[in-house]
């Protein structure tokens, strides 16, 4: 039993050694941890120009627009917020199906010196709300939610909401 | 007569294992393998049969009665298998972190079959979840991979899944890849939190999580309830099949020891002539 006893408490102790190294070691690399930087991270601390990093943040609703470059390419312009700053960012390749405005997005790619950001690559970042098609509808109708604006309402008020029957329900 | 090559108790071969005291208490009542494989053999059809019954009613549920979602489509149906594959990817280490503690300070003998027989099925749940993923990623997001805290944690559980299941077999002395193989899974029980709160520690493309969550889950009850029953059902059918790997397990370890036995008698003067085949399986 003593010997037992004795395992369980260098096992314990080896645990925690174990567990606040890695926690110091991820709290260290913090910044290095962060997939991507939302538009209030750049408007405190903007990266150099040339550096190539991720902003990443909703699509501001009614900042879509679709132009075409001189050269005939196509070219889509938005803003990315995260509610309190926003970003221009100008993308020219092809946006990913779930791009819309009140989406969320990471983008790849460089600040200008003009402060619009330029990228490369857009991602699509999708929240925790999965509902059918009819509720959301319902939803959008009976003015709970506008997707343009965000993400859903609590999910209280609508997970148990009946799909079957289409009608708007408050 | 089979049972009493396993009670414990004075004989002439040497045991299986270096089974426990009997004395242990409730942890040592499972430790005799004679008892392990009576009782897991009386559970073993029920769960065969409950794992089957719910995968049949949760995946067709979930594959074609639940509705699609708003914005995903039907593209959401991945993650009637993905999610169950991410949980059990660590619910599995959990359960092998358990079994190294068993191991290392009760030196629970059946722990270690377990966890050998555990890390591949384990790897196999994590492979599953992150190509579920990555095909879940594409239509989606638009990208099959990316470096975010989420994606890099679940690969790196998979790496500890194979890497287990690797070292427990580099060893020639079976009990030293055991101890070496229980002290990786603890070590790797560190990551098990980093999966579940990367996305809440850092920025990650991968969203946040919707059933575990304090408030209300983000899902609607027709796609929840499908999710859970297949979350079930795939977590039985993961039960049923390292039960099973862990009783034949057992098995070719008793056969072994028979073969041993036999080959030492047949060594002895006097009854050669029926044991020198039995011990022609070893040589």
């Amino acid at each position: 039993m003593n010997r037992k006893r004795r395992r369980l408490w260098v096992l314990l102790l080896c645990a925690i050694g174990l567990g606040s190294a890695t926690a110091l070691t991820l709290t260290a690399f913090q910044d290095n941890l962060v997939f991507f930087r939302s538009p209030s991270d750049i408007a405190r601390d903007a990266p150099k120009p040339d550096r190539a990093f991720r902003l990443g943040g909703l699509v501001e609703g009614g900042s879509v627009t679709r132009e075409s470059t001189p050269d005939g390419r196509p070219e889509a312009r938005f803003r990315v917020t995260d509610g309190a700053t926003a970003v221009p960012v100008t993308y020219g390749g092809v946006l990913p199906d779930l791009f819309r405005e009140g989406q969320g997005v990471v983008t790849l790619g460089k600040l200008g010196p003009d402060g619009v950001f330029r990228a490369s690559e857009v991602l699509a970042r999708h929240d925790e709300s999965y509902m059918p098609p009819e509720v959301a509808d319902a939803l959008k109708r009976s003015g709970h939610w506008n997707p343009n604006q965000g993400a859903a309402p609590p999910a209280a008020t609508w997970n148990t909401l009946e799909s079957a029957p289409a009608r708007p329900r408050t | 007569m089979e049972n009493a090559e396993t009670r414990q108790g004075p004989r002439p071969q040497p045991p299986a294992a270096p089974a426990a005291a009997p004395r242990g208490g409730a942890l040592h009542r499972f430790a005799n393998p004679g008892r392990f494989l009576r009782l897991s053999g009386r559970v073993q059809p029920w769960l065969i049969g409950a794992a089957v019954l719910t995968l049949g009613i949760g995946l067709p549920w979930g594959l074609f009665l639940s509705p699609p979602d708003y914005q995903q489509g039907d593209t959401v149906r991945i993650m009637y298998v993905h999610v169950p594959m991410a949980w059990l990817a660590m619910g599995g280490y959990t359960g092998l972190a358990v079994t190294a503690i068993l191991s290392l300070i009760w030196r629970h003998p059946l722990a270690d079959l377990a966890a050998r027989e555990l890390s591949p099925v384990g790897a196999a749940a994590t492979a599953m979840c992150l190509a579920t993923g990555s095909l879940w990623g594409k239509p989606m997001w638009g990208t099959w991979w990316v470096w975010d805290a989420r994606l890099t944690s679940v690969l790196v559980l998979f790496f500890l899944w194979l890497g287990h299941a690797a070292l427990v077999r580099a060893f020639d002395d079976a009990e030293r890849g055991a101890r070496m193989g229980a002290i990786l899974a603890l070590v790797g029980a560190v990551n098990v939190p980093i999966v579940k709160f990367s996305v809440d520690w850092w920025n990650t493309l991968h969203q946040p999580a919707s059933v575990t969550r304090l408030n209300a889950p983000g899902l609607h009850v027709d796609i929840l309830y499908p999710l859970l029953v297949c979350a079930l059902g795939f977590t039985l059918a993961f039960m049923a099949l390292v039960l099973a790997r862990t009783r034949a397990a057992v098995m070719e370890r008793r056969i072994r020891t028979l073969q041993i036995a036999a080959a030492r008698r047949a060594e002895e003067p006097g009854n050669a002539p029926l044991d020198a085949r039995l011990a022609g399986d070893l040589a």
